[in-house]
């Protein structure tokens, strides 16, 4: 079993760092291929750990000391339970399919190679992430998914936009990384250990207030690798990156690092249920708030990562008020049909000569069929119709906020809802649906490879399906995390809810088609101020430039100019100086001057009489 | 209390004499007082009882030592004034006042004046001429002979910087050819 | 005061000193240092001969004696530099010794 453990670990680095010799190559199609089959291969071993797991065993390792100073002892330690199984098998399936993808989408691109090498190194570092069982291997996880992160959004490092969405990417995790390391700090200073196990069992025992601090400074952590506000703006411009970047990254993975990281300190969390109140809370705020800005936007790829940032703030929901199974499992489907929806929009983009305006599309259900499926599916999905995953897994979150007595928090989701729907499908009818407004701007359409096709159907089915997975997944998991049922105790109730909810979602849906299967701009709604603010993200991202990157720019000038040059080069530039001007001054101490020679000769004399008299005054003095 | 007349006569006019030396612009003037100033400090010589010292002084420093300067200045036409670039006077002052201090104090500490034994003691009775032949000749021997060496070698030294025509050896070239070797060097002179 | 002890013998030398000390460094022609040089060792016998006037012991004047030797000799063969020295650079003034640059 642990040599399962150790392939599923470990295939993907070979892969990258087999697909980084050829990085300075042009394209080889075998630097795509290897990296792909040996993410199979670790697919496969994640599925025989899911097996063996799903009977109720754990596999626990230690491969090697990596530091033990003193009382800290951290060891290169993993973990194969309940949580860490589902979470390998999301990500492996996805970087699997994503792989496939890749080779198709990055076809024509010079820095193939480069690609797969960074891709996989990903898929690495997320795996130690999960598999870890310490805090500081999590932390080891998070900076190298943050790494990679960084180096394929500016994949194109060409372009400026690129890489600056990069550079925000990367500082704002950072940010956030202090929050977790204080975190860790924390929780290894009162429990002295960092190894899960040996934490939760002492977590009770600590004081309350600091259990509260270390769990506010751990969601801080998970706030910007998940992007929750007021650390949100990166991941829509992380759009920047290329589209499976976007699928792998910004919708299964590493945003979704945040979640796992809650769901994992559930006994802390659970000991802390404020705390969990207010997490919930923000990501209802987060929900609502990244839904409003989706509906209005005009690039295909921030639409669909709106929708991630809204989904993430329904999987917090769901972790705040404690139902960490609920949250996984929409964690779980929400990969899946969000892969997709991206997968499916890399599609249309290659298509579309990588145009991102839907207004400019148009109609597009005639030539590509293949995509135009499974993007539906994908929406579907993502709305919440039964029989879709995405019914099973957002329900859920429904039915736990109603039933916790949250009524604010689950109007605010149900409207969300609403709105997800809405969005979704207008993107649906805008790009696939109406009249062929793309032959305006000269644009020849065509479908996508066979093969990336075919790739991506293994994402289709399981969006379908993977609601009827929901109780083996309940009984599998609930062997580690708490075991919380939610069910509605009126039937009547029950049943109000849920067809409620169905029709609200499928009025919402039929909505969108009406306005914008004939698309037209409305000017008139354009002018609106409402329009307006929703258009400009809340003006958040200009309040950022204008009163932290600018102020902050012009503090480091100063440190720079004034303090670093002025006062510590002047300092250090000081000690060479005076060495030097010693010299200079007493050169002429030897001139060949004779006359001054003498002098200095009865310099030496009397500096010599006078110790002589000091001294013998000094003897006088104390034998006296 | 003659001595004491004797000695601040002596010493006030030593010392003026020594500071004309030092300070004087013209060099006649200083060469003067430097003569003058020996014969005063041979006075000292005779008051301290030392006769045979107060006399080798006169003869030696001011007969010997003063003709040989004079002669120096002679050469080197010195008798014009002395244009010469002082240091700062403080400086020098100021060196030379804290040295002459700092040797007072440790001289006139109590500590130093108590721990001095005599090493070779005057025999009473005798002339003090006698009795410095008497320890010159028996103890200080070797260091008297040693002086001889070292005067006859300053001797031929001096002959030997100074003199013409010291450029080649006489001994060392034939005896008929050294008025070939003088015709030689009147040619190139001329 | 009027009783004279060693210590006026030796503040006379000390003051002495001090002139010769100045001279030195004052001094630019080298055959006024020489002068300076005579008054330095002249002061010293003073305090030799003072000091074995008053302590019985003849050793003090031995050494005034010898360094009389000395002083001569010295002044002969300086002398004589000095006129190799003129013949060759035709000034006594202390600069032209001086062949460093500073």
């Amino acid at each position: 079993m642990e040599m399962y453990l150790y392939i599923a670990l470990f295939a993907p680095l070979a892969g990258s760092l087999f697909a980084a010799l050829f990085s300075a190559s042009p394209k080889t199609l075998i630097a795509g291929i290897v990296p792909s089959a040996l993410l199979f291969v670790s697919f496969l071993s994640s599925l025989v750990l899911l097996v063996y797991v799903m009977g109720g065993e754990t596999v626990h390792v230690e491969m090697m000391t990596w530091m033990a100073t003193g009382d800290l002892y951290i060891p290169y330690g993993f973990l194969v339970d309940q949580v860490s199984a589902t979470m390998m098998m999301v990500v492996t399936i996805v970087s699997t399919i994503v792989h496939i993808y890749s080779i198709g989408y990055m076809d024509h691109d010079k820095s193939f190679n480069r690609f797969f090498a960074w891709l996989s190194a990903f898929v690495f570092s997320m795996m130690i992430l999960v598999m870890s069982d310490n805090f500081a291997g999590l932390f080891i996880g998070w900076e190298g998914v943050g790494l990679c992160s960084w180096a394929l959004i500016g994949f194109w490092y060409h372009k400026e936009s690129a890489t600056w969405a990069a550079n925000e990417a990367f500082i704002m995790n950072r940010i956030a990384d202090l929050g977790m390391l204080i975190g860790i700090f924390l929780i290894y200073w009162n429990t002295g250990s960092l190894q899960y196990d040996k934490v939760f069992a002492a977590m009770s025992h600590v004081d309350i207030a600091i259990v509260s601090t270390i769990g506010i400074f751990l969601f801080i952590g998970a706030m910007g690798k998940s992007a929750q506000f007021p650390l949100h703006t990166w991941l829509a411009d992380a759009m920047e990156g290329p589209t499976p970047v976007s699928a792998l990254i910004h919708a299964a993975t590493m945003v979704t690092a945040g979640v796992y990281l809650v769901v994992r300190a559930n006994p802390i969390y659970d000991l802390i249920p404020d705390v969990g109140y207010f997490i919930a809370c923000l990501g209802a705020f987060v929900a609502m708030f990244a839904a409003s800005m989706a509906l209005v936007n005009r690039d295909m790829k921030r639409i669909i990562a709106y929708s991630t940032l809204s989904q993430l703030g329904y999987m917090f929901v769901a972790a705040g008020l404690g139902a960490y199974w609920v949250a996984l499992f929409h964690l779980m489907a929400h990969a899946f049909f969000k892969a997709l929806l991206f997968l499916g929009a890399g599609n249309v983009m290659h298509a579309m000569n990588d145009e991102l305006d839907p207004f400019k599309m148009g109609g597009l259900r005639h030539t590509m069929k293949g995509t135009f499926i499974m993007m539906t599916l994908a929406s579907v999905a993502l709305a919440g119709i039964f029989p879709l995953a995405g019914f099973f897994s957002k329900d859920l979150i429904l039915e736990v906020a109603f039933i916790e007595n949250h009524y604010i928090l689950y109007t605010v989701l149900l409207l969300t809802a609403g709105m997800t729907a809405f969005y979704s499908f207008r993107l649906v009818a805008l790009i696939f649906h109406g009249e062929e407004r793309y032959k305006l701007f000269g644009f020849h359409p065509h479908e996508a490879y066979k093969y990336m096709l075919i790739a991506m159907s293994p994402l289709a089915l399981l969006a379908v399906i993977a609601g009827a997975f929901k109780m083996t997944y309940f009984e599998m998991v609930t062997k580690v995390l708490p075991m919380t049922e939610y069910h509605v105790h009126n039937p009547i109730v029950y049943w109000i809810m849920t067809i409620g909810t169905q029709l609200f979602v499928i009025a919402c849906i039929l909505y969108a088609y009406r306005k914008y299967e004939v698309a037209k701009e409305d000017k008139k709604m354009e002018e609106n101020i409402g329009y307006k603010i929703l258009w400009n993200q809340y003006y958040i991202p200009h309040f950022y430039e204008e009163y932290i990157s600018k102020p902050y720019r012009e503090l480091s000038r100063i440190f720079w100019k004034d303090i670093d040059m002025k006062v510590v080069d002047a300092t250090v530039d000081m000690v060479a100086n005076v060495f030097y001007k010693t010299g200079e001054k007493t050169r002429g101490m030897q001139d060949g001057n004779l006359s001054s020679m003498l002098q200095l000769m009865v310099v030496g004399l009397v500096a010599m009489l006078a110790l002589a008299a000091v001294y013998s005054i000094a003897t006088v003095l104390v034998a006296g | 209390m003659f001595e004491a007349i004797a000695f601040y006569l002596f010493a006030f006019l030593t010392i003026a004499m020594f500071y004309i030396t030092v300070m004087s612009k013209h060099a006649l003037y200083s060469m003067t007082a430097l003569a003058a100033g020996m014969i005063f400090i041979s006075a000292f010589f005779f008051i301290l009882g030392a006769d045979f010292l107060g006399a080798v002084q006169i003869i030696v420093y001011s007969g010997a030592v003063m003709a040989l300067y004079a002669f120096g200045m002679m050469f080197f036409d010195s008798t014009r004034e002395l244009k010469e670039k002082t240091t700062p006077s403080l400086l020098v002052f100021g060196l030379g006042g804290m040295a002459a201090l700092m040797t007072v104090i440790i001289v006139a500490a109590p500590i130093v004046s108590d721990n001095i034994a005599a090493a070779y003691p005057i025999v009473e009775g005798v002339g003090n001429t006698q009795a410095v032949g008497m320890v010159l000749f028996t103890k200080y021997l070797i260091p008297f002979e040693v002086a001889a060496v070292m005067l006859l070698v300053a001797m031929i030294s001096g002959i030997v910087l100074a003199g013409k025509k010291m450029d080649i050896s006489l001994t060392l070239v034939e005896d008929d050819e050294i008025p070939q070797h003088d015709k030689e060097k009147e040619k190139a002179e001329s | 005061m009027m009783e004279i002890g060693l210590n006026h013998y030796l503040v006379l030398s000390t003051i002495l000193f001090a002139i010769g000390l100045l001279g030195i460094m004052r001094r630019r022609n080298l055959l006024m240092l020489f002068f300076a040089t005579e008054i330095l060792l002249n002061s010293v016998n003073i305090a030799f001969a003072a000091i074995s006037h008053f302590y019985g012991d003849l050793s003090g004047q031995m050494f005034a004696f010898f360094v009389i030797a000395i002083a001569a000799s010295e002044v002969a063969v300086g002398l004589g530099l000095l006129v190799v020295w003129f013949k060759r650079s035709g000034s006594i003034d202390l600069e032209t010794l001086k062949s460093m640059r500073g």
